[in-house]
Formats: structure tokens, sequence, C-alpha cells
């Protein structure tokens, strides 16, 4: 029974609020259906991408397109896409499912997230009846194929720059669109380009152009490090006509699109990066236990061991966070509907209410893709260096995530500015736990040591003070440096890190919660040792970040006083993560795969 | 044309294999299971592809308990129009042979297909068994099926060549690979499987003629010689003196 006495945590909340493992939703709860559609999903890549992995990344001709129509025909276009537009409605559980099974799918990836996310959503979300018509059924079964023109030569990350301009015909009946994008995936062959453009040099607003109009050209492919079979191509538009019924949402409103559309691209980011992750650690184990030195399998060695644990704990720690999100936005969904919502209101304003964790996803998924390709390469030696075998193909497509649907950079700085700005207008209460840490730093401190008993106790008391941490450094940040802040990007980068450490911490624990209540303690058991060892280095980071932040902007006593706090606020117990992490390593072992 | 596909449940293929009780019986722990792939990918898609062409019905059946639903529902999903499940534990092939034909003669089948044998236990009797209980002529390990004026032309693989023949229907069919090629359910298959009737039906009285003493796993595999690819004379020598097999 859903307990609708309990308020559903909001955007950035979790900062300030304690969640209880019912709370959330975990993948161990998928239903039969929703399984079948993510075993769909995974029998798909495995029986129609992954043989052809090399002729995807040879760029053969029509390929892609033609798994794009395969994965149409199957229904996996139009998961999202609402029933009365040709599509099946599922779930954002659902969605994540599906789309962490499509994950180690490399290129074909790339082409399918642009399509069926950037490319898809922005005329589901934001077009008239007209347009979602008109288009979404071809979108959905993959007869349209869709790309999402945002980045110019002149503007990347400073995308509300792009200089592409929009003219109204004098007739009235067209925009004629001029200026280059840069960048674009899908662009070698789509059928319909998002594009966005200034109206009159100043209004930034999105455009539905279709591929054969006049005037625009593809421009070719560019060489790339990885994901080499994905499209990516720059986008000429030389007095493009572009019919006035084509405009997308509102004049002037163009960010609106661009950004709401990239908080779900962010989720979808890291749930493809999850799946990414989980192929790469399959192959770890697999290639760990076949290859023998010193007469043994090198994954009876403990430091193949660690890396293998170490890569399931941060896989484990994105695929909880994922989840967790994406129930969130489910909740949002059905709350805003319940009380009278359009579904395209209910999804923006649930988009943009967890705005902030898709930031903080999409930089976690990516950065433990990137993590697990690494030491995947490593794992496999000389041979991780060498095309035949296959951790080479990963390591070099993983890169792009850190940079693409915002850098990791930017999406840092949008997650402290997206959390300080929503206590600013008091939609969340930050400034009241700030305050009540500050006095907590004044009072006498807690000397209870008694220790914590019970499963997880003391992680539970850990990230209930790692919060404190984040608030005091966080608070003092805004009260001493102001407008300031804005500028000192390192210490915002800190405070991130920090928010990022609790956020996976506290997914990872409610997980292993759940997972205990639910299954008993032996199923739960491997879960419990991954949050302990990642609770317990996630205290030593915080505490590190912590540091920096506040040697950058404090001095003298008050420094003194909040290094203390600090120290307070992160310490732990001593763990043995090495016992634990080598009991880790021996599931997977045995498993012989990822097994969580 | 109506046709009726038998499918049995089996741990999939990447499974870790153990036993408990004293070897006797099958650990199910932790234990991933699949449609088995002969009845799913070629006896099911084969029927699929028949009532497709020329009209008619595919049913599925499986004995076995409720727990075994999602099995059933994979199958939906992937097309078949309606289930039976005989509600008990499918104790030997003769056993499961016998409630399949209980349900069969009650239907009047036109074709009844099944996978040449489950990847587990790799018995391959009971599309034999049903045919004799039916009285059916019965063709086991089919590549090719194709139907005409209601006669059946079968192929088999045979040492050296295919042998080709014809049979009256109804019958019998077992399916090995390359009678059809697997298909992946498709999304509004998988959301039309709940809705399509599974009817649970409760067992006839049978005994199973055998039971399963012990499991033994086969001995580990033992390390491997290189010979140096200048002197097979080696090899010869190994053979026949080490391994003493010629
Ligand atoms: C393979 C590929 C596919 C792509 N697909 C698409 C697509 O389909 N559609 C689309 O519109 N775009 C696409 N892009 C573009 C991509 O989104 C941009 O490359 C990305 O947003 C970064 O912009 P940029 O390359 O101009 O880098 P810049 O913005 O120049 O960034 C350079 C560096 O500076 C940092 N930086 C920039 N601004 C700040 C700041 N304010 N504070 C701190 N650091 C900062 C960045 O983090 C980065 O490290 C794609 C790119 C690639 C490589």
């Amino acid at each position: 029974m859903e307990n609708n006495n309990i308020k559903v945590l909001k955007g950035g909340e979790f900062l300030v609020r304690e969640s209880t493992p019912d709370t959330i939703f975990i993948p161990e709860e998928l239903n039969e259906e929703q399984g079948m559609i993510r075993d769909m999903a995974a029998e798909f890549v495995e029986k129609e991408v992954s043989p052809l992995l090399d002729e995807i990344d040879a760029q053969q001709e029509g390929l892609i397109p033609s798994l794009m129509e395969k994965a149409g025909e199957l229904g996996l276009l139009s998961t999202s896409i609402p029933e009365e537009f040709g599509g099946f409605g599922q779930d954002f559980n659902t969605n994540a499912a599906m789309t962490i099974a499509i994950g180690p799918s490399f290129s074909f990836g790339v082409a399918f997230a642009a399509h069926t996310g950037i490319g898809t959503l922005p005329i589901l979300y934001f077009g008239t009846d007209e347009q979602r018509k008109k288009y979404l059924p071809g979108l959905a079964s993959g007869q349209l194929k869709a790309a999402y023109c945002l980045t110019e030569p002149g503007s990347g990350s400073d995308a509300l720059a792009a200089r592409t301009k929009a003219v109204l015909s004098e007739d009235g009946k067209y925009y004629i669109l001029n200026g280059q994008k840069m960048f674009i995936t899908n662009g070698g062959f789509a059928d319909l380009y998002i594009v966005f453009a200034k109206i009159d040099g100043e209004k930034f607003t999105g455009f539905i152009v279709e591929g054969d109009s006049q005037g625009l050209t593809r421009g070719p492919e560019e060489k790339k490090m990885g994901i080499k079979g994905s499209s990516t191509t720059p986008i000429f538009l030389e007095n493009v006509k572009v019919p006035v019924e084509n405009l997308l949402g509102e004049i002037g409103k163009g960010h609106l699109i661009a950004f709401n559309i990239l908080n779900i691209g962010r989720f979808k980011l890291c749930a493809m990066a999850v799946g990414g992750c989980k192929a790469a650690a399959s192959v770890s184990v697999a290639y760990a236990n076949e290859r023998h030195q010193f007469g043994k399998a090198i994954s009876s060695f403990g430091a193949i061991q660690y890396k293998l644990a170490e890569q399931a704990i941060r896989i484990f720690v994105s695929e909880s966070a994922t989840y967790w999100a994406s129930d969130l936005i489910n909740r949002k969904v059905e709350e805003m509907k319940a009380s009278g919502s359009s579904y395209w209101d209910a999804i923006m304003t649930a988009a943009e209410e967890y705005a902030i964790e898709c930031a903080m996803l999409k930089v976690m998924g990516s950065e433990t893709l990137d993590y697990v390709v690494d030491e995947n390469v490593q794992i496999h030696g000389g041979y991780g260096f060498i095309e035949e075998y296959p951790a080479a193909r990963p390591y070099r497509d993983a890169r792009i995530n850190r940079i693409f649907e915002g850098t990791n950079e930017i999406n840092r700085l949008l997650t402290v500015d997206m959390l300080l700005k929503r206590a600013l207008k008091g939609r969340i209460d930050l400034m009241g736990p700030v305050k009540a840490v500050q006095n907590e730093l004044m009072s006498i401190p807690d000397f209870n040591t008694e220790k914590d008993t019970g499963v997880l106790a003391a992680e539970c008391k850990a990230i209930a003070n790692a919060k404190k941490a984040v608030l005091m450094v966080a608070g003092a940040a805004v009260q001493k440096l102001m407008q300031n802040l804005e500028d000192e990007q390192e210490i915002l980068m800190n405070i991130a890190d920090m928010m990022m450490e609790v956020y996976g911490a506290e997914a990872a624990l409610l997980r292993s919660l759940k997972i205990l209540n639910l299954k008993g303690e032996t199923i739960a058991q491997p879960y419990i040792d991954m949050t302990r060892v990642f609770v317990s280095d996630a205290m030593e980071r915080l505490n590190l970040h912590g540091r920096h932040a506040l040697a950058a902007f404090a001095e003298g006593d008050e420094l003194k006083m909040m290094l203390m706090g600090l120290k307070r606020f992160t310490k732990t117990e001593i763990v043995n993560t090495k016992a634990l992490r080598r009991s880790i390593a021996a599931r997977l072992i045995e498993a012989n795969k990822y097994a969580f | 044309m109506k046709i009726l596909v038998c499918i049995s449940k089996v741990p999939d293929t990447t499974s870790k294999i153990t036993f408990k009780d004293g070897d006797t019986k099958f650990k199910t722990d932790n234990i991933q299971f699949i449609v088995n792939p002969y009845d799913e990918w070629y006896a099911l898609v084969r029927a699929l592809e028949l009532k497709e062409a020329a009209g008619g019905s595919v049913s599925i059946i499986h004995v076995g308990p409720a727990e075994n639903d999602p099995i059933i529902r994979k199958a939906l999903a992937i097309g078949a129009d309606n289930a039976f499940r005989i509600n008990a534990e499918a104790k030997d092939a003769y056993y499961t042979a016998f409630q399949i034909a209980a349900h069969a003669r009650e239907e009047a089948y036109d074709l009844i297909l099944v996978g040449k044998e489950t990847i587990d236990f790799n018995g391959s009797a009971i599309g034999g068994m049903l045919a004799q209980m039916l009285e059916m002529p019965f063709e086991s390990m089919c590549s090719n099926l194709q139907i005409d004026d209601n006669k059946l032309t079968v192929e088999r693989e045979i040492e050296g060549g295919k042998e080709i023949s014809e049979i009256n229907l109804p019958c019998v069919v077992s399916a090995k690979k390359d009678l059809a090629e697997q298909r992946i359910p498709n999304m509004r298959g998988i959301m039309a499987a709940r809705t399509k009737p599974l009817q649970v039906l409760e067992a006839q009285d049978c005994e199973a003629l055998t039971h399963i003493e012990k499991f033994e796993r086969l001995p580990e595999k033992g390390a491997c010689k290189y010979i140096d690819a200048e002197h097979p004379e080696e090899l010869l020598n190994l053979l026949h003196n080490e391994a003493k097999v010629i």
C-alpha cells in the first residue's frame, strides 16, 4: 500500500531530508512485464546489434538506420510515447530498465538515445497536437529518424549564445533559417532536425526542420576518437524555409525546450552508461577468470579483485541512484496528473523538479563508466590495447559521455546553482538546516561512543552526518562569498562532488535496506558490503573536498572550527574494506559476470 | 489449422548448475529460467508462421506449477493465442506426455509441435510418447516443415544428407534448429500477453515411470598439453602410450 501521508521528496531535498527504504524503487522490484520489456531490449542488443559492431563502426551505409527501424518494429523507440500517438506509454522506471538494457550497444546506443530522447521528446512534450499527429507515429516506428541541433561552432556549453537566425518571411508563412550547427548526432541521415535559432537574432526558439528542406545541407562525418559508428556531422542552414506551423513551443521560449529535454537526456545518458558499465564489468570478470598468469587465474590476485569489486560498487551505486530518481519523476508525474494536470505539463514539471538529480546522475553515470572501462582495459593487460578484445571499444566509446548533454563541469555547476536557486525561491528549506548545523558546530559534540548496532546503522548515521558536512561547507561558502561564489568554480565543484557522494551513498544504503527487508540478509549481504565500502570511502572523499573548499574561503579560528566540524561530520568507524572487497569479488568471480 | 505447442521451463544457458540433497535435486536458487529454446525459437515460431500464412490458432501447453506462469506469458508475448497450464510438477517424460495427451484428446489439434529436447534433461522423449498416446504419426528433429492440402512435408537431416517425408495430419512433430528463426517478442505482444487466456487445468492421475537417483558432475577437465606443430609424431605417441585411445 502506498503511504499517502509521506510527502514525496522534492528535487534536491535529499540533502536536508532523510528517506526510508519503503519510499524508493529498486530494480529488484521490476514486475514481470517490466522484466520482459528489459529482456526484449537486451535480446535486441545481443542478437541484432552486437554481431555487427565492426560494421557499425565502419559506418556501413544504411546500417544504423535499418537497426533503428528494427528497434521501431519491436516498439523500443516508442516506450515513452503515449498510446494515443502510437506508443506504449511506459513509466520512467520501465524506461530506465529498458535503457539500461540498451546500454551496451555502443554507437547504436548513441543513435538510439539521440533519436528517442533529445530527437523525439521535444515534439512529444512541446509539439502542438498537429505536430504530434504528423511526426510521432513515424518517430515511434523508426520510419523517421530524428536529430537535435543545439550546438554551434561558436556556442557549445554556452548554448544560448547560438547565432543561427530565423526571420519570418514577408508573407508570414515561413521562417527563413540561416546558420550552422555542429556535432549533430544522427546528422548524416536524420529525417527531422530539432533546430534552435534566434528569431530576429534575439528570441531563442525551437523549430522542426524536415531533412529534405531546401537549403539544409548535411556536412561530412567527423572523424572521431570513439563511437565511430554514430553519425556526427555539421548541419548547414542556408535560407531554409520552415513553415510557421513547424515552430516548436513558444517564440522566445526555446530555452525551456532545450533545457527540459536535456534534463531527461541526462537521466537517459546515465541509464545507458549504467548498462554499458554492467556489460564491461561482466567482460572484466570473465576475462579475469579465464586469464592465467603465474599458474593461477588473475582473478585470484588481490589487486585484480580490488578492481572487480570497485567496478561493481560504483555500478551498484549509480544504478541505485538512477532508479531512485526515475521513481521520483514517476511519482511527481502521477501526483500532477491526479491533481488535474495534462500529461505534458506533468512530465515537464517532474523533469524540472528533479533537474538537480538528473545533472548529478549524468556526471555519476559517465564517470562510473569511464572508471569501469578503464579498469576493464587494465584487467586485460596488453590484450586490452588490442582491438580484437572486448576492452578497447568500450574504452574509446565511453569518453564522449563526459562531454555531451552538458559537459560534466557544466553539470556540476548546475547542480549547485540549481540547489541554491531553489533555496532562494523557498522551494526547499536549506537555510533552516544550515542554521541547525551551524548551531551544532557551536555546541558540545556528541560524545556518544556507543557502537551503532543493526545492519548498516553506522552507515545510516554517517550519511546523516555527511549531509551536515555538505550543508556546513555550502552554507558557509554562500555566506562568505555571496555573489562572488559564482566565480569560485573550484569551490562549486567541491560542493557538487560532495552532493554526489551523499546522493550515491544514500541511494545505495536505501536499496540495500530495501533488499534486506524484502529478501532477507543472505541475499542482501553483497549489497550491504558494497554500501559499507562505498560509504567508508565516500566519507574520506567528502572530507577532502570539504577541506579544499573551506581552505579556499575561510581562515583563522573560523577555519579551524569548521575543519573540526568537518572532521566530526565525516567521521566513520574504520571498516576493513579490503576484506569486504574480497568478498564482493568472490561473488563476481563465482557468477563469472556482474551479478548485482 | 489448430496448433498446439508444448513448452517447458529450463535454466538459462549461462546458469551455473549445482545440486542439493545429496546430489538428488537440482539447486534452483538464483537460477534464471527461460523457455526451452527448441520450444520457443523453433516450434513456437514455426507454428506462428503457419498461422500467419493460413490462419488458425496457436495454443501453448505447459505442465508445471503457477510459479512457471512467466514462461507461459513469454510464449504468449511472442504471439501464441492462448495457453493451458496443467497444474502439476512435470515428474518425468511419461507423466508430462500423459497430461498433455489428456488435454489434446479433448481439443482435436491438427498439429502438435514440441522441441527436439529440453536443454536441461535432454530426454527427447515427450514427442514420441505423445504421438503414441494420441495414436498419431510422429516426425522427430525436423529442420523444415511445410503444409499443403492437409499434407505435411518435413525435412530431417540424416547421415550424409536429408530425408524428406510426407505425413498426414493430425500429427506430432519435434523441432530442431533451422525450423524457424528466433523472434524477439515486441512491445505489442508483451502488453497483450497479460490479457490472453491462460487456463489452468488439473492434472490427471498418473504415476511417473522414472525417478532421479542421483546427479553426477563431469570430471574436471584436465590440463591442456601443447604439442609443437613441427612434431606431429609426438601427438601419435601421446595418444597411443599415454591416453591409450589409439
Ligand atoms: C560525438 C558528439 C556528438 C554530439 N551530439 C550533439 C547533438 O546531437 N546535438 C547537439 O546539439 N550537440 C551535440 N554535441 C555537442 C556537445 O553537446 C558539445 O560538444 C558540448 O556541449 C560542449 O560544447 P563545446 O564542444 O563547444 O565545448 P566548450 O563549451 O567550448 O567547452 C570546453 C571546455 O570548457 C568547459 N567550460 C565551458 N564553459 C564553462 C563554464 N562556464 N565554466 C566552466 N567550464 C566551462 C567545458 O566543460 C569543457 O571542458 C555532440 C558532441 C560530440 C563530440
